[in-house]
């Protein structure tokens, strides 16, 4: 079945985006706009699941990188990701029959959208990340043995970088110095793999998952609870549910290696007037906590919701005095195997927990 | 000298206007009706504060004046230039036309003339492209229609080199007549803001400088030869010239001026405030005698923008709200708003209004008749206003602590002097015109927000640069050159970019220059 994503479902994908970027991502205003002037000069994207794809098929997924600062002044000129795919193509000698998104979360869930309408390509309905995480190795590609490269970092001028390395990790390393000397930001072209590799590696179904949440938030009126609810618990992803309410009374912040690390803390309204809740983050939501034990974590969905209009809050948003109802989801199997959680577990980004999968409700 | 100024706060419902001494001292004060070309009803407020006070036209020495034209003729989209919005960061940024996220009439009211030329910066101060002269002197020939241009370079609060340059080059191309509004001057980093701020400040200049001119006429009328000021979103002042250069900057004044005034007058210098008007209540927070700024992008006319704008959370309650009884007792959004002495039960009306509800309890005698309302109804709609207030002042707290509270505006009467979460609560006297008070007592300021990269400039190179830069801002505004002060540094280490870069707020301020 096609799908086609235009301007309006840009709109919910980018809602959507930050229920899944669980407070970090990034603003997805950027991306957003960017995919909306591509769509309305080339015209909509299709969709595909990843069942549809052939076994080699050629996904070559797109991204930017880099500082947040910058990318919200210098804007892309549009064709630097393209330049990116470009290279890989010409590396590889092979032509891209779709681009898909690294992550669900924030700007890049809807920057993909732009490369497609360029190329006149696909978006896979899927991502390797099932969320935001901070780093590119954060990724199901990188975990289920998918080379990171050859991937190449471009530019407003059209210059290009081609990185080669067996090393996921110094991809990372070597993609990150590469955007500083492009001025803060670069567009990527990483892991670029075949039909067959997708459909064993990647999140399925996380793009129409955004649509559908942005959706539902959209048109909510009364419970955006109900709505994310019942969009969740038709999704691989577990049925969200209400983890704790009440009033935020403290929000600490500190800057460290680029990332934003700090906490914040909830004291319980209603049913949950007895209790405090904690959520400690990393750019993302990383463990939620009441009375002093783990009720969530990574990778789970920890996102904060504004109690009144059920509005997702991303962690640079959150301050004393907003009511808000935090949200659980459970991720997918794949997103929780051993192999997985030694790259995202609760351990790898320093919290003293056990990965425990949200229960399903009663 | 006597100094005697006076002070004019043009609301949605109500002209306010007080006469005060060099002391600062109230001699008189009145609140009259708004009218619809706004300046019969300054005029109005004037005569009223001048007969009572017995303060004689050429005894006045300042006339401060807090208005809303500038935000009515966005909301209205009525009497806007056509703009030449000019970006220079070509290559960069063609992915996001100038003007894209804008409501369609609005862009079609500033004539949707948008261009992306070469040119920019990068965030540590590096040239991103060479600026093409002969491109841009073509565009601003093509743009030859426009009543005011809007220049945005990609990180010109970094370095303004090239917006000062096509300033120049439209000055040589069109004249000095068309006004430019460049973003440097405007906002901050993150261009499409900064970029939509500039736009509609360039789209209000006609209408800035035509209030500004009936304001000056009207004055000249009256005999009254005084310095004009007006009010400005900082809570603070700027001279008429300045005023029509950057009219953007009045379009919050009027809940600033009510903060400021509401601190003067309650000698509270940190604390919340509460400002009950005839439609909504303003809740605003004043640190160290100035409102707080808000730290989010601030739509304005549905378009995103990042100047400097007080952090103000508005409800809709006021003296005018209508009450309703089905199911549970609510006070709000809707209200008579001007219409208050028409369809009020007090004035002999078939609404029933918060005020009503007052008048029944007898806490006010105003109007020609008494309402009789349930006494269970007049509890349960204090208690809903109770609640809205209190959870919007803890909104507006940075933390858990206790907190003064100070209630000011028309509608005061409605909201407890009890408040959750308050240290204490004030009502100061004249709290009906706190916000004429507080234009009347404004001081000038000057900002700088900028990033500077430390590689380039030591650290204290940078802020005493941030420093002359608010101090020259604060003069170019009007202030007296002994008594500017540096009252507010800001500095944010941007870690995640190399070059040491940081960014520098400064705000300077210093009394009226006589």
């Amino acid at each position: 079945m096609t799908v086609e994503i235009g301007v309006e479902e840009i709109e919910d994908i980018a809602l959507g985006a930050t229920v899944l970027g669980t407070g970090g991502g990034g603003d997805p205003h950027v991306g957003k706009l960017v995919a909306k002037q591509a769509i309305e000069e080339f015209g909509p994207v299709e969709l595909v699941s990843p069942d549809e794809l052939d076994a080699e098929d050629f996904v070559v997924p797109t991204a930017q990188m880099g500082a947040p600062t910058v990318s919200v002044e210098k804007l892309p000129s549009g064709r630097e990701a393209v330049t990116s795919m470009e290279r890989v193509e010409r590396e590889l000698g092979k032509t891209a029959d779709a681009t898909m998104p690294i992550e669900c979360g924030g700007i890049n869930s809807t920057f993909p959208f732009a490369v497609a309408a360029r190329r006149g390509l696909p978006v896979v309905d899927a991502d390797g990340m099932g969320r935001a995480f901070p780093e590119l190795q954060h990724e199901t590609f990188n975990i289920y043995g998918v080379s990171g490269t050859p991937a190449a970092v471009s530019d407003e001028r059209g210059n290009t970088c081609l990185i080669e390395t067996d090393d996921n990790d110094q991809l990372e390393w070597l993609a990150r110095g590469v955007t500083v000397r492009m001025g803060g930001v670069g567009y990527v072209s990483d892991y670029p793999m075949t039909g067959a590799q997708v459909k064993e590696t990647a999140i399925p179904g996380t793009m129409s998952l955004a649509r559908d949440l942005g959706r539902a938030l959209r048109v909510a009126e009364d419970d955006a609870m109900d709505a994310v609810r019942e969009v969740t618990r038709e999704s691989i992803y577990g049925e969200a549910r209400s983890l704790f309410e009440g009033k935020i009374v403290d929000v600490q912040r500190r800057t460290e290696r680029g990332f934003v690390f700090g906490h914040v803390d909830i004291d319980g309204l209603d049913e949950d007037a007895e209790s405090e809740m904690r959520i400690e983050f990393q750019n993302e939501n990383l463990g939620a906590t009441v009375d002093g034990s783990y009720v969530a974590t990574v990778p789970d969905l920890i996102t904060v919701l504004d109690r009144e209009t059920g509005g997702p809050i991303p962690t640079e948003s959150l301050r004393y005095g907003a009511r808000v109802r935090v949200l659980g989801i459970r991720t997918p199997e794949i997103m929780r195997t051993p192999a997985a959680l030694d790259v995202w577990g609760p351990g790898s980004f320093g919290l003293d927990a056990t990965y425990e999968p949200l229960a399903d409700l009663p | 000298m006597t100094d005697y100024r006076i002070g004019i706060d043009v609301g949605g419902t109500n002209t306010d206007a007080v006469v005060m001494d060099g002391d600062d001292n109230l001699l008189a004060k009145t609140k009259t009706p708004t009218t619809e070309d706004i300046t019969s009803g300054i005029l109005n407020a004037l005569d009223v504060v001048l007969d009572d006070s017995g303060v004689s036209e050429d005894e006045l020495d300042y006339v401060m004046l807090g208005t809303t034209h500038a935000t009515n003729a966005i909301t209205e989209r009525r009497g806007l230039n056509e703009v030449g919005v000019i970006r220079i960061g070509a290559p960069a940024t063609q992915s996001i036309r100038p003007l894209l996220e804008w409501p369609d009439d609005l862009a079609a009211a500033v004539g949707n003339n948008v261009a992306i030329l070469d040119g920019g910066h990068e965030f540590d101060g590096r040239l991103l492209n060479d600026l093409d002269e002969e491109q841009v002197r073509a565009q601003i020939r093509e743009f030859s229609d426009v009543d005011a241009f809007a220049v945005t370079s990609v990180f010109s609060p970094v370095r303004d080199d090239h917006e000062t340059r096509v300033a120049e080059l439209i000055r040589e191309e069109v004249g000095d007549d068309v006004p430019i509004s460049v973003s440097n001057e405007i906002g901050s980093v993150g261009l499409l803001e900064r970029e939509n701020a500039t736009a509609l400040n360039a789209a209000l200049t006609s209408v800035a400088s035509e209030a500004a001119n009936a304001f000056v006429e009207a004055m000249d009328e009256r005999g009254i030869d005084a310095n004009l000021y007006f009010g400005q979103n900082d809570g603070t002042l700027m001279s008429v010239d300045y005023a029509i250069r950057y009219p953007i900057f009045t379009v919050a004044s009027g809940p600033s001026n009510s903060v400021r005034g509401a601190a003067y007058l309650s000698q509270v210098e940190n604390g919340i405030i509460v400002d009950v008007g005839g439609t909504t209540t303003d809740v605003g927070a004043v640190t160290e005698g100035f409102p707080r700024e808000s730290s989010v992008a601030v739509e304005i006319g549905e378009v995103k923008t990042n100047f400097r704008m007080p952090d103000i959370i508005a409800i809709g309650i006021g003296g005018g709200s209508i009450v309703s009884t089905d199911g549970g007792v609510t006070v709000g959004p809707q209200s008579v708003g001007y219409k208050l002495t028409e369809e009020a039960r007090c004035f002999g009306g078939e609404t029933l209004t918060a005020t009503d509800l007052e008048v029944a309890a007898g806490t006010i005698d105003i109007g020609s008749e008494t309402p009789a309302v349930d006494a269970d109804i007049v509890e349960a709609a204090r208690e809903y206003v109770r609640e809205r207030v209190e959870r919007e002042v803890d909104r507006m707290k940075t933390s858990a602590d206790p907190v003064p509270v100070v209630i000011v505006g028309g509608g005061s009467i409605l909201v407890p002097d009890d408040i959750a979460g308050a240290s204490e609560v004030h009502k100061p006297d004249h709290y009906e015109v706190a916000n004429a008070v507080g234009v009347a007592i404004a001081q000038v300021s000057g900002e700088v927000d900028r990033i500077y990269s430390l590689d380039e400039m030591d650290r204290e190179g940078a802020i005493q640069h941030a420093k002359d830069e608010a101090t020259d801002n604060a003069l170019a505004a009007g202030a007296d050159p002994d008594s500017v002060d540096i009252v507010d540094i800001e500095e944010v280490p941007l870690s995640y970019l190399p070059g040491n870069a940081v960014r520098i707020k400064v705000k300077a301020a210093g009394a009226l220059d006589h």
